[in-house]
């Protein structure tokens, strides 16, 4: 009796493990199916030129803080893959944008989910901490990335397939430690930086560092975290008490309202200089723009250029999204045009695999001869560790717009 | 002057983590559950309060008494859905019940309102005083949220010691089945103490968003956690002890930004609490009950 039950167990296990492998066998049968149609649709639609249609993959964060950044990136590749497909030649696109709520985590999943979708190259991702961790994963797995905006050395640093359409953060700081000095902008200079955000202490540091060699008179420093970051009384107070005419703010642009906020119920009005990361701060609901006034920043894309690229993007932004598009959009918009004049250039097909891709990309954007004019800057050009080499341009923000400061 | 301007930003933020913390101590006292759903009421608080004033243009006025009136109601609804059915169950149950609807609140405010941070207008239209030829500002929002605290002190005290409500309460805290053979009904008792606690997150609501003028669906979460440590390090379940609790509370972490570093703040602030509560474990003016065993 015993023996027949221990049989019977066997048997049924084994039907289990027969239905279990037959389930998945059948699964992954439909989904090498489907993956065969869409080549085949592919393909039918090349008609055998070279190009194709190329899998682009986006990741930064379309909800939680930082979504004005992911949102803004998201629709500047979109109106870009729509531009590049409404020519109509042989090299299309087709976008697949994924959320990482500025979570490297949460990013490096949309990143897996962009592999099994068939990603061939990735646009992002948009913020640096997430940056960080997705680029190491495409770095081992030869998936081709450009990122619009996450702008540490760390997210190319020693990853070959990686590279930036942003200034980095060093080349932020220092550019902004020169041009205050250049421009004669203050005397004395305080400094408020989040010490928990990479993107904010990378341009602190290299900021300080150009500050000593010009000799600029920073009389003040002081930090906050994530978690302390809505009480900003004691760093404003201090930078008041040491008698600053300029605060440089390298930091995003939501502490950055609570710091001209408060400094001005203080009733303290230096002039404050901002980074890419302040971009963004007129468009939050219910700001006082007057708060705002006459704050400066360094960024390489601004709305109200009276050029024929600028101006047609901007229409088109603001036809399709009700916005004005901020230079997050605008690096992302040429992030799409980089990789598509990229694929002109090294003639790679969409049949290609992702790894064959990258190598034919890399050797192309570090070729010497390769150049891109975009919105964010002409005749961009990428040194072998991924940094962009273009000018900045000061900005300053009056009567609510940004205005070019020279 | 300056250490008069930082105890004076203390001062403000205390008094709000003060009106938080509150509604903690006296949740606690009668009920004796940790409602960690508390710092999100002030979150609704804040938003109701910015819906109210942006979108149907009404004056701030309007705007807090709306809050304090959706978030009354908020309070009543929450204890009776999700706590009143446990009030037989072990306190770990509630405990875990409250962070759920913690995040039930901030995820449903994130469904409503999105992501992305709204800029707070304040309610306060006071300008700012300035004292000896403008070295001290004092803005108008902290002098309204030091006043708002007294008022809510002293109309509090009041209530719990001359109202038959309030001295229903304290039975209750004092010992639930005995009140409750004394004819007092605990259950409205309960409801009562969730209303005012949660109106009072409202005022705390809106007087944070005014001081620091950002709302994001996580808003209510870190101040919610400093007050929890306030009404701790006041004595949970003590009335007079959230307050002190709570100004304490603002003006060792200003104080520690201002003259010790301000990355440590935050551990210096919880290790305050850690060694106040190892010289008193009933914290400083909680009432020490020996357990019968």
């Amino acid at each position: 009796m015993k023996k027949m039950k221990k049989m019977m167990a066997l048997a049924m296990a084994g039907c289990m493990a027969f239905a279990l492998a037959a389930c998945g066998g059948s699964s992954s049968g439909g989904s090498d199916k489907q993956t065969e149609k869409a080549t085949e649709a592919a393909a039918a639609e090349e008609g055998g030129a070279a190009g194709g249609t190329f899998k682009i993959g986006h990741i930064g964060p379309l909800t939680g803080a930082a979504s004005l950044y992911g949102l803004a990136t998201d629709h500047g590749a979109a109106i870009a893959v729509e531009e590049i497909n409404a020519l109509g030649g042989d090299i299309q696109f087709e976008l697949n944008s994924q959320d990482d709520v500025h979570d490297a985590e949460t990013s490096v999943n949309a990143y897996n989910n962009l592999k099994d979708w068939g990603m061939q190259m990735l646009v992002g991702t948009t913020t640096t901490t997430p940056c960080i961790a997705v680029a190491a994963e495409t770095n081992g797995d030869r998936m081709f990335e450009i990122t619009p905006s996450a702008s540490s050395p760390t997210v190319t640093e020693g990853k070959d397939n990686v590279f930036q359409m942003c200034f980095t953060d060093p080349n932020q700081g220092t550019a902004s430690a020169k041009y205050i000095y250049e421009q004669k902008l203050g005397e004395k200079i305080a400094v408020i930086y989040n010490v928990a955000d990479a993107y904010s202490t990378g341009i602190y540091q290299k900021f300080m560092t150009e500050a000593e060699t010009l000799g600029l008179n920073v009389v003040s420093e002081s930090s906050f975290t994530d978690d302390n970051a809505t009480d900003f009384s004691t760093q404003v107070n201090e930078a008041k008490n040491a008698g600053a005419d300029l605060i440089f703010l390298p930091m995003y642009y939501q502490p950055a309202s609570l710091i001209l906020d408060q400094a001005n119920k203080m009733g303290y009005t230096p002039k404050f200089f901002g980074v890419d990361g302040m971009d963004g701060i007129l468009d939050m609901e219910g700001f006082n723009k007057e708060l705002a006034e006459g704050v400066m920043l360094l960024t390489p894309f601004v709305a109200t250029a009276e050029d024929d690229l600028t101006k047609n993007f901007v229409t088109k932004y603001e036809e399709k999204y009700g916005e004005t598009p901020i230079q997050f959009a605008a690096d992302a918009y040429d992030c799409v045009y980089a990789l598509y004049a990229a694929i002109q250039k090294s003639g790679v097909t969409a049949d290609m695999s992702s790894d064959e891709i990258c190598e034919k990309l890399i050797a192309t954007f570090t070729a010497g001869d390769f150049t891109v004019d975009g919105l964010t800057g002409t005749g961009m050009t990428w040194a072998a560790n991924g940094e962009v080499a273009k000018d900045p341009k000061g900005m300053v923000i009056e009567n609510g717009v940004y205005q070019p400061l020279d | 002057m300056n250490l008069l301007t930082y105890l004076i930003n203390g001062i403000s933020l205390g008094s709000v983590y003060a009106i938080i913390a509150l509604g903690y101590t006296m949740v606690y006292g009668i009920a004796k559950m940790l409602n960690f759903a508390h710092g999100d009421v002030i979150m609704v608080g804040g938003y109701i309060c910015f819906i109210t004033m942006n979108y149907l243009h009404m004056p701030g006025i309007a705007g807090v008494l709306l809050a304090v009136v959706v978030c009354t109601i908020l309070g009543i609804v929450i204890e009776k859905l999700a706590y009143k059915p446990l009030r037989q169950a072990t306190s770990l149950a509630v405990l875990i019940t409250a962070i759920g609807v913690s995040y039930f609140l901030q995820n449903a405010a994130l469904l409503i309102f999105k992501a992305d941070p709204k800029v707070f207008t304040s309610v306060v239209n006071i300008p700012s005083i300035k004292l000896f030829d403008g070295q001290l500002v004092i803005s108008g929002v902290t002098l309204v949220t030091i006043a708002a605290n007294i008022i809510i002190m002293v109309c509090l005290t009041a209530f719990t010691s001359k109202t038959k409500m309030g001295k229903a309460m304290r039975a209750v805290s004092e010992d639930k089945g005995a009140a409750q053979l004394m004819g007092i009904d605990v259950n409205r008792t309960i409801s009562v103490t969730f209303a005012i606690g949660s109106g009072l997150a409202a005022i705390a609501g809106v007087l944070l968003c005014s001081a620091y003028p950002t709302l994001m669906p996580t808003t209510g979460s870190m101040p919610g956690i400093k007050a929890f440590v306030a009404a701790v390090l006041g004595g949970i379940g003590s009335i007079p002890g959230a307050m002190l609790g709570g100004i304490l509370l603002g003006i060792i972490e200003i104080f520690a930004k201002a003259y010790i570093s301000t990355q440590l703040s935050d551990a210096i602030v919880f290790a305050v609490l850690i060694i106040v509560l190892l010289i008193r474990p009933a914290g400083l003016l909680g009432k020490k009950i020996s357990e019968k065993v």
